[in-house]
């Protein structure tokens, strides 16, 4: 019998899109509807068989292999946990609760993705919106450092270029639309302006507009190769604009300057609510990243980079940010949650990593699972598991499963590891 | 079992003032004497002591989105203060925005065993009680904003009030929330095209209606609804001059109806020559002294760091501008917004001198103690673990005198606060802060120690330093069992959520889809918050009769 499940969340970026169609044949998914190319995978390449755990590639029960692990973070002087942007809050709340209660330092993806824009935040604040002010409200929209036609797909249908409204009837023509990048990306071609910065002068450029928006002259005919009038033209439309957004991505917050670009995004966007409305939204990668900010800040005061060596909560991005640690050999163990850092992270640190006692708790195979010490083969939140993830705008988002798991979900197991510490 | 005996018991809700009294707790309840077997009975001898019901806030910034963005915002408000994991307890940081676990000791700490995290815009709701989860040994329940949200205008405007009353119902059991919370009506929808409002009958952009129609709309369906709370109303201009006047008109307009005004020294507020507010505490303490169908919650501001948060847009920018201080703005479709700056309370600047002694006039001329409660607004006035510090000032003459002596010299000009001689009681300390809030909430078994209620218990040594004594109590009780000793944690146990479902017309659900498919970005299917995911819920009836 074929079932059809509505409502169903895609997982896989901050855009959560929870309007997904599955349909499911002997528990199995057979067709998914509305979902896009980035995201079909989850649904359609999903595992459900229940596998056992494994320590060091031998197959063991669950209870075995929790105990393995409270043995390998009890023995180290330094553990680390590491990952929580793809799991669910319920498993992500366990994982600081165990942070906390061996003393562990604790940093989630965000170190390498959207850090930057929390400290930015911290130093100078932040004008922000929900995606449905942007839906309803927004005539301006800028897309600076990122190409969401490539990494969010359907972020211009569902939330920001085309959407009607009662203010836009017309949709997509009833709004202006800004790309600001280093090269023309597949977005830029859906922007009425593009606007080429040269490699790492994103800084200049934001510092000039926001001269032009206090109505200071500029001395210099081009700033990061963007003509001054090109320049001038976009300071007066932000002014002149009923309600403007900026969303921007790893062109800010990765490249030179990092926190300093986003300082001054959020500065300029800051100073023109002075003038008229206007908001900023990281354009936030994994599905529940933002969901992972949220509670280690919630828990431990902090949304990243924390440890908890002390007995209290320590913050230090840099000082205790999971590429530093390993690239230093600060740590010796880490428990992996839901993420892929020796595929990600630059080879000293992912080299490092492959070499001290590694648990990876995950529902598919990787490459950290391979030098990994304990393999947790979980249920995957959002596919079998229920749970919440928070919206790149912080909207937190029920995750409806379209099947019933055989595997234990993240929390529980984390909820074993905890008892096995205690 | 477990009984309290010898105690000098404050219970104003059964008329029990400074009486002698055993006090007997059985399965978390308090229950007749004869049903205790006295033998078997765990024994507390409190001869000596101050016995009250555990501590009932009315107004708290606890939990959710707002509080948890500025948690993050403000990492130089936790370094220095922070607590160590023991084997009981949970680490945490934070001096005005606590993390949650160690919100919870805190407040248990101090002898408050029930909190009313304040505004919750309810498409966040599910994050507000998800951190509720985290946060131990408190019963709470959550204020759900509506003063600006977009289908209960649309139905003012085209004078449906039964459409209005059916979604409100629908709106407080999908998200789980206690009360109907309005903040600045219409302003911060206003704030959304740059602007604001600041006369009641002043136009809500796009709706065509006003504030003054969203205000008497929400406290007629408040009425009708038969919710426990009254509307829990945070209302145009606050720390503006002109807000004394507005606020009076507003207590005007609602004609008799109950209202609870919140923080209120926010809005008292008058023009004098030069550019500082005067206060007004005695035009609105007289407004409140003739209409008791009022009751409010002072927001009393404590000289140090602060982090204010309201919902209310506009103000928040205004507050950014004028104290050049960072600044979080956040506009959420369709309902609300809100904002996040943080700030320092002086003693020798003038405005903080005037609103740290306005905050104290109310208290002193506001005459029924079952009308005015103690809040600091937390975090807006100041962090809530200094409320005993608020019933010194206002259980000692001299110590008051002291303090208003060391307040700027401008803002001391015209104060009535140096003749007002009056002194709270501890009876009368009982009624501000557990008696009068558990009332006003609708809470039957929170505020009072008769048999029935929750043995929600705060006991204390009976110290003339009032801040000491209300500080620490010997020991704190939350359910019946022994949470807290000596102001330390003894025992962490999870407290309940408090949410009222209210009946509607399931005909309006598909008004209400229609809605979400043209205005959110979330399925309509998804939004609500069904009870099995509220672990700890407990659903209070809505069958108070307001008169």
């Amino acid at each position: 019998m074929r079932s059809i499940i509505e409502n169903v969340t895609c997982t896989f970026c901050g855009c959560l899109c929870d309007d997904i169609i599955v349909e499911v044949e002997d528990s199995k998914i057979v067709r998914v509807r509305r979902v896009c190319t980035n995201g079909r995978g989850i649904f359609v390449n999903h595992d459900p068989t229940l596998r056992k755990p494994t320590v060091d590639g031998r197959e063991v029960d669950w209870k075995e292999a929790a105990a393995e692990t409270a043995k390998i973070l009890s023995r180290a002087d330094s553990p680390l946990i590491y990952g929580l942007s793809s799991t669910a809050v319920e498993a992500q709340r366990k994982a600081v609760e165990l942070a906390d209660r061996i003393g562990a330092i604790i940093d989630t993806t965000s170190s390498v993705c959207h850090g930057p824009s929390g400290l930015a935040m911290q130093a100078v604040g932040e004008a922000t919106c929900t995606l449905g002010e942007v839906r309803n409200r927004a005539d301006l929209l800028l897309f600076w450092g990122c190409n969401p036609l490539v990494s969010h797909l359907r972020h211009f249908s569902r939330y920001s270029l085309m959407p009607k409204g009662t203010l836009f009837p017309n949709g997509r023509r009833d709004r202006t639309v800004f790309v600001i990048d280093v090269r023309r990306t597949a977005s830029a071609k859906s922007a009425d302006h593009f606007i080429q910065v040269k490699i790492d002068s994103d800084f200049e450029v934001l510092t000039s507009l926001r001269a032009m928006v206090q109505g200071k002259e500029i001395e210099a005919e081009t700033v990061g190769g963007v003509p001054k009038a090109r320049l001038q033209e976009m300071a007066e439309l932000m002014k002149t604009c009923r309600y403007g957004v900026v969303f921007f991505g790893m062109g800010l917050t990765m490249t030179r300057a990092r926190e300093y670009n986003v300082e001054e995004l959020f500065r300029l966007v800051t100073e023109l609510n002075e003038y008229t409305r206007f908001s900023v939204i990281p354009m936030r990668g994994h599905g529940n990243v933002a969901g992972a900010d949220q509670v280690l800040t919630w828990q431990s005061g902090y949304p990243f980079a924390v440890s908890f060596a002390r007995g209290y909560p320590q913050y230090g991005p840099g000082e205790f940010s999971a590429v530093d640690l390993l690239a230093r050999g600060e740590v010796d163990a880490a428990l992996i949650l839901a993420s892929d850092p020796v595929a990600h992270f630059p080879r000293t640190a992912s080299r490092y990593l492959e070499r001290i006692p590694t648990i990876i708790i995950d529902p598919m195979p990787n490459l950290t699972s391979q030098s990994a010490a304990v393999v947790f083969p979980t249920a995957c939140y959002g596919v079998d598991a229920a749970g919440t993830s928070y919206r790149m705008d912080n909207v937190p988002i029920r995750l409806r499963p379209a099947l019933f798991s055989k595997r234990p979900t993240d929390e529980e197991v984390l909820d074993q590891i905890i008892e096995e510490v205690k | 079992m477990l009984g309290i005996i010898n105690g000098e018991v404050y219970d104003p809700l059964n008329g029990i003032n400074a009486q002698t009294q055993d006090i007997w707790v059985k399965e978390g309840r308090i229950v007749p004497p004869e049903v205790v077997d006295r033998e078997r009975a765990e024994i507390i001898d409190a001869a000596g002591l101050v016995v009250m019901p555990g501590g009932v806030d009315i107004h708290s910034h606890i939990v959710g989105a707002k509080v948890n963005a500025g948690r993050k915002f403000r990492p130089e408000d936790h370094r220095h203060n922070v607590r160590k994991r023991t084997d009981l307890t949970r680490s945490g940081t934070g001096y005005t925005v606590p993390t949650t676990h160690l919100l919870g000791y805190r407040y248990a700490e101090m002898g408050y065993t029930t909190v009313m995290e304040a505004a919750t815009a309810p498409l966040v709701a599910r994050h507000t009680h998800e951190e509720l989860e985290d946060t131990p040994i408190l019963d709470k329940g959550v204020f759900i904003t509506m003063g600006n949200n977009h289908f209960i205008m649309e139905c003012i405007r085209d004078g449906e009030l039964e459409k209005a009353r059916d979604y409100v119902s629908w709106l407080l059991g999908a998200s789980k929330g206690y009360a109907i919370k309005i903040v600045n009506p219409g302003g911060v929808e206003n704030w959304k095209w740059g602007r604001n409002v600041s006369e009641l009958n002043d136009e809500i952009i796009g709706f065509g209606i006003t504030p003054r129609q969203i205000v008497t709309a929400l406290a007629r369906i408040n009425k009708e609804l038969k919710l426990p709370h009254m509307p829990h109303l945070h209302g145009i201009n606050l720390g503006r001059s002109f807000s004394a006047r507005t606020t009076v008109e507003t207590i005007a307009s609602l004609e008799g109806q109950p209202v609870h005004l919140c923080h209120l020294q926010f809005f008292s507020y008058g023009k004098q020559k030069g550019r500082l507010h005067r206060s007004a505490a005695a035009e609105l303490a007289r407004a409140i002294n003739e209409n008791p169908n009022v009751t409010v919650d002072v927001g009393q501001i404590i000289f140090g760091e602060a982090t204010t948060m309201t919902s209310d847009g506009p103000l928040q920018h205004r507050l950014h501008l004028e104290t050049g201080n960072k600044w979080l703005n956040k506009d959420i479709e369709n309902e609300t917004g809100g904002g996040i700056v943080p700030v320092l309370y002086k003693r020798n600047n003038p405005i903080n001198a005037v609103m740290w002694r306005t905050g104290l006039e109310l208290f002193l001329l506001i005459d029924n103690p079952w009308q005015v409660f103690l809040t600091t607004d937390h975090p807006n006035g100041g962090p809530f673990f200094c409320y005993p510090q608020v019933i010194k000032l206002l259980m000692d003459r001299d110590y008051r005198a002291e303090m208003f002596k060391g307040i700027n010299r401008q803002g001391r000009k015209g104060a009535l606060l140096p003749e007002l001689d009056r002194v709270y009681s501890l009876y009368e300390i009982a009624i501000i802060t557990r008696a009068g809030t558990a009332r006003a909430l609708g809470l039957k078994n929170k505020g009072h120690l008769g048999a029935g209620a929750d043995a929600d218990i705060a006991i204390y040594e009976n110290l003339d330093d009032r801040e000491k004594m209300f500080a620490r109590p010997r020991y704190v009780l939350k359910d019946g069992v022994v949470v807290a000793r000596d102001g330390r944690i003894v025992c962490e146990r999870p407290g309940r959520t408090l949410y009222v479902a209210p009946p509607y017309d399931p005909k309006i659900e598909r008004e209400i889809r229609a809605h979400f498919q043209k205005s959110y970005t979330v399925s309509f299917d998804n939004y609500p918050i069904s009870g099995d995911q509220i672990h700890r819920g407990e659903m209070v009836p809505a069958d108070r009769n307001h008169v």
